[in-house]
């Protein structure tokens, strides 16, 4: 560092000739990233918004601006609203399952034990799994007639008779929310695994000098810092699991009798198989509508939760 | 803390580990055990874990009438092209977003982080028509494009947080020496990232590897057509053929499981600083 003091008046000329300035390299390089979301995240977006006022079809090959009647349509029409309950329900139910069941499996993890590098290991498999694999194999663990699932429970004595699970009414929803607790549980366990890591360990002895029980110490010392953790982890698996499409489209195609249509099912359903452009592009800006209030209340309680602890 | 323990305590815990262990694995050893099974032994009314008689029939259904390889191969392309493509997008962003003196970089940052979460169905319309205009339907270069975009945030994400540990000293040093910016980056930067990008460019693959809902949309030809479109519809006229499904789940899987046993350490840690650790 000592021959730094030279070099300015070396390194000037050079610098003039192939350098740019700063602020002109930085909008060069980000100039790549931004044109790809621009085109494949935001220009969608706002086509979309425009095609919700239309009545666009690929069949009568129509499109006219037709103001907000396909948002009238929408809001009689319970198909929409059908797709909607089922979305929030499954939301709610697989990101509550999910966050519950992630915790007791990280405080298992943050205990040492031997094998837990393995454990570790294999909690990676449901989550690099392809969706479309996980749900051809929940189609097989839990069908109807000669699934494993149906086997276990009967031979366990806990039911009386073979359980059409996804091609019931009654049971098709609770399956497609066990497959996907299933594929996202273990991911959410290692999230919160490191936020459990970083809470100090002296706490936690000095807790349990003072005689507190294991669950003590849990309930008033690691579960409030590891708050912020649940709840930034909770906020993301809740806006993964409100675009849920895979898991349904291919288990049940949102059936039967539209028992676990979804809203991302039934977009799809509305642009390409109807190609109802117009339509479709209002049910799947609703759901946009909806994912963002959805944030907006996680975030705004999110940041109550934070002031609060501070 | 180990001899702090009860006897019932210990055994509390090796009983979740044992727990999560079958939770984990268990779904997927039954799926590989089925695509060695005969579908005899399969509605036999008594399964078995052990294949027996063993049988390699699924994977000659998959690969010889259900043509799996050329599936596969058309998934090899996209993903291949989509993480060498997001790699080098994603580092010269997250470079510029560390290293340049960018104003208001972190809402930059948080703008591209919540691209993210825009829902998928939203976008899919759209592209369509932009895709039929543009005589793209049925191309690798649609998916491509699409799935590029998908996987950039986080890609930079990442990245942007593995620079940022990087020490700034090698800059001024850089600097003074007269290296310019993509210099630095190109010449400096990246090799000293190696680890985080050999991550990142597995969570861009997993994440084409794996992608459904636009590959169903933008192409109806086997020709074009990846992994996960093809296990969709993967059904018989009369049946769905479990055994035959389960073979193809496992060669698509199996690949991808071992990948990510390899780097395991690095993926948990890739995906979760910054976002979590603040």
């Amino acid at each position: 560092m000592s021959a730094a003091a030279t070099i300015p008046s070396v390194g000037r000329p050079r610098r003039l000739g192939k350098a740019l300035p700063g602020a002109l390299w930085a909008l060069l390089l980000l100039t790549p990233a931004f044109v790809s979301l621009a085109s494949v995240s935001f220009y969608p977006i706002v086509n979309g918004l425009y095609l919700s006022l239309t009545n666009t079809s690929l069949i009568t090959q129509e499109q006219d601006f037709t103001g907000f009647s396909n948002y009238v349509e929408l809001w009689g029409d319970p198909q929409f609203w059908n797709a909607w309950w089922h979305t929030i329900w499954f939301t709610t139910a697989s990101t509550v399952l999910e966050t519950v069941i992630g915790l007791g499996m990280a405080l298992i993890l943050c205990e040492a034990f031997k094998g837990r590098g393995l454990v570790r290991a294999a909690m990676l498999v449901p989550w690099a799994m392809p969706t479309v694999v996980t749900s051809k194999m929940f189609g097989w663990l839990f069908d109807g007639q000669h699934g494993i699932i149906n086997y276990l429970l009967l031979h366990a004595g806990l039911i009386d008779q073979n359980i059409n699970w996804y091609g019931s009414t009654d049971t098709a929803m609770i399956t497609i929310i066990i497959a996907d607790v299933w594929k996202t549980t273990p991911f959410m366990a290692l999230l919160l695994l490191t936020g459990l890591q970083t809470v100090p360990n002296s706490l936690i002895e000095a807790a349990r000098m003072d005689g507190a029980k294991g669950w003590i110490t849990f309930w008033y010392i690691r579960l409030p810092l590891l708050m912020p953790t649940l709840l930034i982890a909770g906020l993301f698996r809740a806006l993964d699991a409100f675009r849920v499409f895979d898991l349904v489209y291919v288990l049940t195609g949102g059936g039967p009798a539209d028992s676990t249509e979804t809203l991302s099912t039934l977009s799809y359903k509305v642009l390409f198989s109807t190609l109802q452009f117009g339509y479709g592009s209002a049910v799947s800006t609703a759901m946009f509508v909806t994912e963002g209030v959805i944030a907006l209340v996680f975030c705004l309680y999110l940041v109550r939760q934070i002031r609060r602890a501070q | 803390m180990n001899d702090t323990r009860s006897p019932l305590q210990t055994f509390a815990i090796y009983l979740g580990a044992l727990l999560i262990l079958v939770w984990s694995g268990g779904p997927f050893i039954w799926q590989f055990s089925t695509s060695f099974q005969l579908d005899k032994a399969l509605t036999s009314g008594s399964p078995s874990l052990i294949p027996h008689p063993f049988t390699l029939e699924h994977y000659y259904n998959a690969f010889v009438e259900k043509q799996l390889h050329r599936y596969v191969w058309n998934s090899l392309v996209v993903s291949l092209a989509t993480t060498f493509l997001c790699l080098f997008v994603g580092s010269l962003a997250a470079f510029a977003l560390s290293r340049l003196n960018i104003k208001g970089r972190f809402g930059i940052l948080m703008v591209i982080l919540s691209v993210s979460m825009f829902p998928q169905i939203a976008l899919v319309g759209p592209l369509y028509l932009v895709a039929t205009n543009l005589g793209l339907l049925d191309t690798y270069t649609a998916l491509i494009i699409t799935y590029l975009a998908l996987g950039l945030p986080l890609v930079t994400w990442v990245l942007f947080g593995y620079f940022e540990t990087l020490p700034r000293e090698i800059d001024e040093a850089a600097r003074m020496d007269g290296v310019s910016a993509p210099g630095l980056l190109w010449r400096i930067i990246l090799p000293m990232s190696l680890p985080s990008l050999v991550t990142t460019g597995l969570l861009a693959f997993i994440t084409a590897w794996n992608e459904f809902l636009f590959a169903l949309a933008f192409t109806s030809n086997i020709d074009r057509q990846t992994i996960p479109v093809g296990i969709a519809n993967f059904t018989n006229l009369y049946y769905v053929p479990w055994g035959d499904i389960a073979a193809a789940s496992a060669v698509v899987t199996v690949p991808l499981i071992l990948l990510v046993l390899f780097f395991q350490r690095h993926i948990i840690e890739g995906l979760t600083q910054g976002g979590v650790k603040e």
